[in-house]
């Protein structure tokens, strides 16, 4: 049953002339030639001769990696069209190599009812240049109270359920959600907070918010609310997901709960993995979000645990905002970065480029993780796979700039940085949605 | 050539500080003239832009841009077409096709004066934002302090007592204190003294018997919210000056009182305190004035020491 859609576009037919090829799940690492055959890869190896109507690429020095995959984003559609939508949303995962993405329910309507998610089904089906699919809400309007027709929405193709955004406020919350998604067979997602320790918080509570003055959100906030999920989760034999872990208490109970056997899985985002509190003395608005910049031994030991599968995949957390939420005093600002379009260059950068992961970790965490979490096929560079590939250029260095976007919003925590890492083409479900022409 | 801010105290050097307090001092004979003004800043504009109450900073800021002949504009959000939901990018727009030299702003929220300064030409001097810093506040205080204890504060002991978590004043004074030599010491409720703040080099007490060692202890102001349900900072004021409010018996002979105002009398400082001569309050005050002059002028002609002699 499908639970992604995308428009449709031509089939392609492409011949990837020697490109790194990295698929860490075939175990290929190697120079290769990828042909691509109605959408379809029909061969890999040397030397491959381009069939008539195949368009030949010359991918020489560069990466073809298996396409990327996002559990985490916020495509605005229904109602803040203006910060951005299924069009502008895909075509900017596109340009971020991604080939599936999955958007949240807290939009306006939420996605709550099967009639709203088989709505926006038909809005991907138009708009979409990758395949896109979508969390149901756990709670009717998030509000927390009561649980939403979870089967007729999976029916429907809901991927998950999530509050995103929102904490589940209670603990019998929790277990019914857990208790429900037995009926469903789809992951319930928890985004951890617990409120009572957030309020009015606007960045981590350590040292640097103690000098600015700024309320502070302590790593309990998450990570006791974390535990209480993972527990019931335990009481109930559930599978849980956790979305963007950021504190190093959490990860603590992460491992506790991955070491009984239980089923859970969690996410985190390129800027915990490659920023700290540190960034908000600029008081600069596109660096505050939630869950907050951590301390730098946070972002260690986020590191780590995605090297070693603890944390099981990266995840953008892309959260578009108008310039009116954001060119505002760091104080009354939204929280949220975007980061579909920057995530792998910002990882290859920050984490590959100094060995604290490398390429194939990477590109795993960033692909087929994810997608065996989303119980999709995972993308794989071998003959008979549909073609879900992105190509890359790792020598390509680039800044990142308001105007580079194809985003609606250009509300990145990453403004200015200069990367390493372009993505030169993207082929998502067998079309080509992205195709760099720089 | 860039503009100069004032947004925090960190914006100035050790030097920069000494140069603003000698200029400060060389206003003061000015202000004991039977004709208080001088043509300093004559045809600059200031506007003093207050979105949060004040009565101290907002009217000596007024008062010192007069005395320097320069032209001033005051805007409250009350009255203003903030109340008409007008952001603080478009009252930047707006303000500064008048073409200020100088926008003053007092704002609730933390990171305004950046908002601010990114949208005018004008230079900001921060008069308070939310809880991050107060930094003329802090400039007047080390003035007071060089007043009456002489030029070298190095080495002096400050005691900060109170609120510190909501405290834009302590975190200026923090830092300026400790710039010019100070030792600093805060003391006051765990509930109220911020996670992290012995990162910033200074000690942390909760009890207010060991404050014996400091020449000057420095209390601020109570907020009666942080009282309100849910918020539980304190179970009362009335346990608050049981336990921190200062007393002249709990003062040892010597030490000397400041508070930035408004004060609370009789909860974080006895009325026996708070009227007697020896504290610093109305002193800080009266600093006010010429500080915010120095700062004015400064800001317009810049921190070299050329130009200083011109000034009267």
């Amino acid at each position: 049953m499908d639970r992604t859609w995308h428009k449709p576009l031509p089939a392609a037919d492409l011949l990837l002339r020697g490109g790194r090829v990295v698929d860490p799940r075939s175990g290929i690492d190697a120079v290769q030639d990828v042909l691509v055959k109605r959408g379809r890869i029909a061969e890999t190896g040397a030397a491959i001769t381009a069939p008539k109507g195949a368009r030949e690429v010359d991918v020489t020095g560069m990466l073809v990696l298996p396409g990327f995959v996002d559990l985490h984003a916020h495509l605005r559609a229904p109602g803040r069209e203006d910060e951005e939508d299924v069009a502008s949303g895909t075509l900017a995962a596109a340009a971020g190599g991604y080939v599936r993405v999955f958007a949240m329910a807290n939009t306006d309507p939420a996605i709550d009812t099967a009639a709203g998610l088989r709505g926006m089904a038909d809005v991907a089906r138009a708009e979409a240049v990758v395949p896109l699919g979508f969390y149901g809400a756990v709670t009717r309007g998030l509000k927390g109270e009561q649980l939403t027709e979870m089967a007729e929405l999976a029916e429907a193709g809901a991927v998950a359920f999530s509050d995103d955004g929102r904490p589940l406020a209670t603990a019998v919350l929790v277990r019914r959600a857990l208790q429900y998604a037995k009926i469903t067979g789809r992951v319930v997602a928890v985004h951890g907070q617990d409120d009572s320790l957030f309020a009015g918080g606007q960045m981590h509570e350590g040292p640097v918010s103690a000098r600015l003055g700024l309320a502070g959100i302590p790593s309990l906030c998450e990570s006791l609310d974390v535990a209480r999920a993972l527990d019931m989760a335990a009481y109930e034999a559930a599978p849980l997901h956790v979305h963007h872990v950021s504190a190093a208490a959490s990860l603590e109970a992460l491992s506790r709960a991955k070491s009984t056997g239980l089923k859970v899985t969690a996410e985190a985002t390129p800027h915990h993995l490659t920023m700290t509190d540190e960034a908000v003395v600029s008081l600069d608005s596109n660096v505050k979000m939630n869950p907050p910049l951590r301390e730098e031994d946070d972002r260690q030991a986020l590191v780590k645990a995605l090297k070693s599968g603890l944390v099981d995949c990266v995840a953008t957390d892309h959260a578009p905002h108008a310039p009116m939420s954001k060119d505002v005093p760091f104080e009354e600002a939204a929280f949220g970065t975007t980061g579909l379009e920057t995530a792998f260059a910002v990882l290859y950068t920050d984490l590959v480029k100094r060995r604290a992961l490398d390429l194939g970790t990477l590109v795993t965490r960033m692909s087929q993780a994810p997608a065996a979490i989303a119980g999709g096929e995972p993308p794989a560079i071998r003959p008979g796979a549909l073609a879900d590939l992105c190509v890359v250029d790792p020598r390509a260095t680039w800044t990142v700039t308001v105007e580079g976007f194809k985003s609606k919003s250009a509300n990145s925590a990453f403004l200015g940085r200069r990367l390493t890492g372009r993505v030169k083409l993207t082929v998502a479900a067998g079309r080509v949605a992205w195709e760099d022409d720089a | 050539m860039a503009k100069r801010d004032l947004i925090s105290i960190e914006d100035l050097s050790r030097e920069q500080v000494e140069l603003l307090l000698d200029t400060a001092e060389s206003f003061l004979p000015v202000l004991q003239r039977d004709i208080k003004k001088v043509p300093t800043l004559r045809g600059r504009t200031i506007v003093n832009l207050f979105w949060e109450a004040s009565t101290r900073t907002s009217s000596s800021f007024d008062l010192a841009a007069k005395r320097l002949s320069a032209d001033t504009i005051a805007l409250k959000a009350s009255g203003s077409a903030v109340e008409k939901g007008e952001t603080l990018k478009d009252t930047a727009i707006t303000l500064s096709a008048y073409g200020p030299d100088i926008i003053v702003m007092r704002h609730p929220s933390a990171g305004a004066c950046q908002v601010l300064s990114a949208n005018t030409e004008a230079s900001v001097i921060n008069a308070g934002d939310g809880k991050h810093q107060h930094p003329t506040q802090c400039l007047l205080d080390l003035f007071a302090l060089r007043q009456t204890f002489g030029r070298d504060l190095g080495g002096m002991k400050v005691a900060i007592v109170g609120d510190i978590l909501h405290s834009r004043v302590a975190r200026s004074d923090i830092m300026g204190f400790q710039l010019l030599g100070m030792d600093v010491t805060l003391v006051g409720p765990p509930t109220l003294i911020p996670r992290g703040i012995d990162q910033m080099g200074v000690r942390v007490e909760h009890d207010i018997a060991r404050l014996r060692d400091a020449d000057v202890i420095y209390l601020l102001r109570i907020q009666k919210e942080r009282i309100s349900e849910g918020a539980n900072f304190l179970p009362s004021l009335r346990e608050y000056s049981r336990l921190y409010g200062m007393t002249r018996a709990r003062l040892r002979p010597g030490q000397r009182v400041m508070h930035p105002g408004p004060i609370n009398r009789g909860v974080e400082i006895g009325p026996d305190i708070a009227d007697d001569d020896e504290n610093l309050i109305a002193l800080q005050v009266f600093s006010g004035l010429a500080v915010r002059m120095a700062i004015l002028y400064r800001t317009v002609v810049g921190y070299s020491d050329a130009g200083s002699e011109e000034v009267l």
